[in-house]
């Protein structure tokens, strides 16, 4: 869907993006991560030509964005910025509605799709006539998303989209994102800093440092497949967490073996798509004793104790196999 | 001139008209002025805000125009755009350009750029970024700068009278010449009042909410095109000569009054500064102008003065006039002074002022030069025996006169002088010395007669024709009711005239005021 060739980019010597190259499959999301300076943003930036490129192509559905008008490339593809860049002198419903009035949907149309965004965001149409600063900024932010999915374009660009949240709005965000069906339907490359984020949110991470990419792919490849030390390090001080969150049952499900437990202890259902963090939680949660498992394809069934799950999970690493 | 004391309001009831035609005058002034230049100045702010490397120059050059002193600039104007409400329009645009461009300067780089950015990322082009983002949100501060230019215009638009443009600087400044308080308050008074409204109402347009101000935003234009219809070409009556003549001509007795009521004169008449009247003469854009016999632009000009033959004018012989505690306090001034009595005639103080308007020599080198000419001259003493204090009005002939004065006094005496040359008229000047600000200048005996003591008609017809009957009435009536004492005579007579360029009045044939009257009455 998107392609990426040698794409480079300098600010007088500073070498912001490096002969970069990668592509991003349709209904993909692609994080860039990295820390601050290492190029995402101007990479970002490159893709809807707010910044035009010194060398290199992007395609966008095997059109090269440069043979595009600027404004005709942007009204297809939707931006998200870190403080949300909402204009204060419109209403949240004029907001949403800037992509939709440039393309001259008419009135009715744009109404419809305003109140069906503002459901899907869980903001109350109350909000349609107030303005961004009456808002909360978690508010803003979902509102910024509104804006940029309103014409529902297919590639959907986030620059640290959370960046700006207090953490407890960010998890909550992060769940109401993974839960959207409209997103669902989008390509989306996403920027951010966060490891925790990237490891949440994207089916592939670009790990950049210096304006080059570092390595390209899952999750569960730069936990376990890291590239060099700079990937290791970079995981370093979130590798247990993010390791918890990147390995689901299924992937453990050969090492587990079915037992009978005695005992009045509760029991917890769980399938094998859940990764280790949520079965984690969930068992803390409802103090349980045995953890009845699911393979959701084979519709097999195995019951075991949260200490042989986490020999499974240590078993697992010593062998560094996974899927 | 006036029976009894008028007051303020009974002056306002008397000239209602006229006081009606100058405010609607003012304020279509203003906003013509204000109109146009909106129409610059917002696409100058736009254009500089996307093009930096243009900012400071622009900027400059509007900064650098508010700075020229108005009357200057209304001087520039007149060789290029003659007289009349086009120069005064000119004239005011410039200087209502600086708070309109640089606010919208500021207005538009000050938008957040993370917005502007989202404005192009979402797909905007230049002009929607501009017109639906940068315009919107640079809004209160633009409404700020064209606030500022509207009080601004406000204020200049009276010196709009100075070139025969009409406005509430008519009664400010004749009233002024003519020591009529009554008159300065009518349209200063107004004028204030003015420029509060004004600010008011763009306060209020300012706070409104944004969505009001986008309606707001598109009223303005129509308000400022209906308030600039306001501006009615100052009336006037065609005849086949067109007369330009000064605020205090206007209303004096021995000006315009005397021309209409004993020669029934009647001229399309506009009214304008003696600062620019002479040259907007010469350059044919007026005919007729009232000026003084004694002015060198007379001769600078190719002037000729038209003989009054029913002797309307009262003499002006200038002398210098004294606080009497001041001729005590300084016992060897009153001597000093008569230095000069006598000594310089009509012809001798022309080619004086000629020196200074024409050949633009210094007052002090011509004043230097006839006292050494005539054995007058001695250095300064430099001595500390007290400050005397001269003033000045606004001319030549009067710089001339402080600085022989100055000479005389450094030269003669032990005392120092300061110089407060340059006081804007009579009604200045006088108040100046009664007030104990200065200790002399140099007056004449019409303007004490007519502007300052202001008889009944009877007493001014029957002294008019008589020099020294109105010296000795002017000399005694000032002591009695002032303390000031009239010194000796100079010696010249700087009356009003009228004039007229000498080619056309030898060609028509004009050589009295009474010939005006009779080429303008015939076919
Ligand atoms: N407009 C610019 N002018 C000069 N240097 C820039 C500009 N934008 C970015 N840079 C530099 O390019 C590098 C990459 O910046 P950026 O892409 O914003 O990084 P990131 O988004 O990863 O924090 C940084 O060193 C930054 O200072
Ligand atoms: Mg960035």
């Amino acid at each position: 869907m998107i392609k990426v060739q040698h794409l480079s980019k300098h600010f007088g010597s500073v070498k912001a993006v490096d002969d970069i190259s990668f592509e991003v499959q349709e209904h993909e999301n692609l994080i860039l991560l990295g820390t601050s300076g290492c190029g995402k943003t101007t990479t970002l930036k490159m893709i809807n030509r707010l910044i035009e490129a010194d060398g290199g192509k992007i395609f966008i559905n095997n059109k090269n964005v440069t043979e595009q008008l600027p404004e005709a490339l942007r009204l297809g593809i939707g931006y998200v910025l870190q403080n949300n860049g909402l204009f204060p002198h419109y209403t949240v419903a004029e907001n949403i509605a800037v992509v939709p009035q440039l393309l001259k949907w008419d009135k009715k149309k744009i109404e419809k799709r305003t109140t069906e965004l503002l459901e899907k965001l869980h903001l109350s149409a109350d909000y349609l006539k107030a303005y961004p600063n009456e808002l909360s900024g978690g508010q803003q932010q979902r509102i910024g998303l509104a804006r940029a999915l309103a014409a529902d374009p297919a590639v959907l660009l986030m620059d640290e989209p959370f960046g700006a949240l207090d953490n407890v709005t960010r998890s909550k965000i992060h769940a109401e994102f993974k839960a959207l069906d409209e997103l669902k339907r989008k390509t989306i490359i996403m920027v951010t800093h966060d490891v925790q984020e990237a490891f949440e949110l994207g089916d592939r991470i670009c790990l950049m440092d210096k304006g080059k990419i570092i390595q390209d792919g899952t999750p569960a490849e730069l936990l376990f497949k890291p590239q060099n030390d700079f990937v290791k390090e970079f995981l370093k001080e979130q590798r247990l967490l993010l390791k918890f969150k990147t390995i689901t049952v299924k992937s453990l499900w050969h090492l587990l073996s079915n037992e009978e437990i005695k005992g009045l202890g509760p029991g917890i259902l769980v399938n094998d798509k859940d990764d280790l963090w949520t079965v984690l939680e969930r068992s803390t949660f409802f103090n349980a004793e045995r953890l009845n498992m699911m393979n959701l394809e084979n519709k097999e069934m195995k019951t075991v104790s949260f200490e042989s799950l986490m020999s499974a999970f240590y078993q697992y690493q010593k062998g560094d196999s996974h899927e | 001139m006036n029976e009894h004391q008028q007051t303020l309001w009974e002056f306002m009831r008397q000239q209602s008209d006229k006081l009606a035609e100058q405010t609607l005058q003012h304020i279509g002034l203003t906003f013509i002025s204000l109109f146009i230049a909106v129409l610059i100045g917002l696409p100058l702010g736009i254009f500089i805000s996307r093009r930096k490397q243009f900012s400071a120059g622009i900027l400059g050059v509007a900064g650098v125009l508010q700075t020229i002193p108005s009357i200057a600039l209304l001087g520039f104007m007149i060789p290029v755009l003659g007289i009349g409400p086009k120069p005064a329009i000119t004239a005011l645009l410039l200087y209502a350009l600086l708070p309109i461009i640089r606010n919208t300067y500021t207005g538009i780089t000050g938008v957040d750029a993370a917005i502007k950015e989202a404005a192009v990322a979402m797909g905007m082009s230049k002009w929607q970024v501009l017109f639906k983002v940068e315009l919107p949100l640079a809004m209160p501060v633009i409404f700020a700068g064209i606030r500022t230019a509207t009080v601004i215009t406000v204020g200049v638009a009276t010196l709009a009278s100075y070139i025969a443009a009409g406005g509430l600087g008519e009664f400010i400044f004749g009233g002024i010449s003519l020591n009529n308080t009554n008159m300065i308050l009518a349209g200063a008074i107004p004028a204030a009042l003015l420029a509060i409204l004004f600010d008011f109402l763009l306060s209020r347009l300012q706070k409104l909410d944004s969505r009001k101000l986008k309606l707001a935003a598109f009223s303005l234009p129509v308000i400022l095109i209906l308030l600039s219809s306001f501006y009615l070409i100052p009336a006037t009556y065609a005849t086949k000569l067109k007369a330009g003549f000064t605020p205090e001509f206007m209303g004096r007795q021995d000006g315009n009054l005397g021309l209409q009521s004993k020669y029934g004169l009647h001229i399309n008449t506009v009214v304008i500064s003696d600062a620019v009247m002479y040259k907007a003469a010469y350059e044919k854009q007026l005919d007729v102008i009232s000026g003084y016999s004694t002015d060198g632009r007379l001769k600078a000009y190719g002037l000729v003065v038209l003989n009054d033959d029913k002797k309307i004018f009262p003499p002006y012989y200038a002398a210098p006039i004294v606080r009497e505690d001041a001729l005590v306090k300084y016992p060897e001034l009153e001597n000093t002074l008569n230095l000069l009595a006598g000594k310089i005639n009509d012809s001798v103080m022309t080619a004086l002022n000629y020196r200074t308007d024409y050949l633009h020599q210094t007052p002090e080198r011509v004043a230097k030069d006839f006292l050494i000419d005539h054995k007058l001259f001695k250095p300064a003493r430099n001595g500390n025996a007290g400050v005397i204090r001269i003033g000045s009005k606004i001319f030549g002939e009067q710089y001339i006169l402080a600085n022989m004065y100055s000479m005389l006094i450094k030269g003669y005496t032990d005392y120092d002088v300061s110089t407060k040359t340059g006081l804007g008229g009579t009604k200045i000047c006088f108040d100046a010395l009664t007030n104990n600000q200065i200790d002399f200048y140099p007056e004449y005996t019409g303007t004490g007669l007519l502007a300052i003591l202001q008889p009944q008609v009877k007493v001014v017809d029957s002294l008019t024709p008589n020099r020294d009957a109105t010296y000795q009435y002017v000399k005694d009536q000032f002591d009695k009711k002032y303390q000031v004492k009239w010194l000796k005579p100079i010696g010249f007579n700087n009356a009003y005239a009228l004039m007229m360029r000498a080619k056309q009045a030898e060609k028509l044939n004009i050589k009295t005021i009474s010939n005006l009257k009779r080429y303008l009455e015939s076919k």
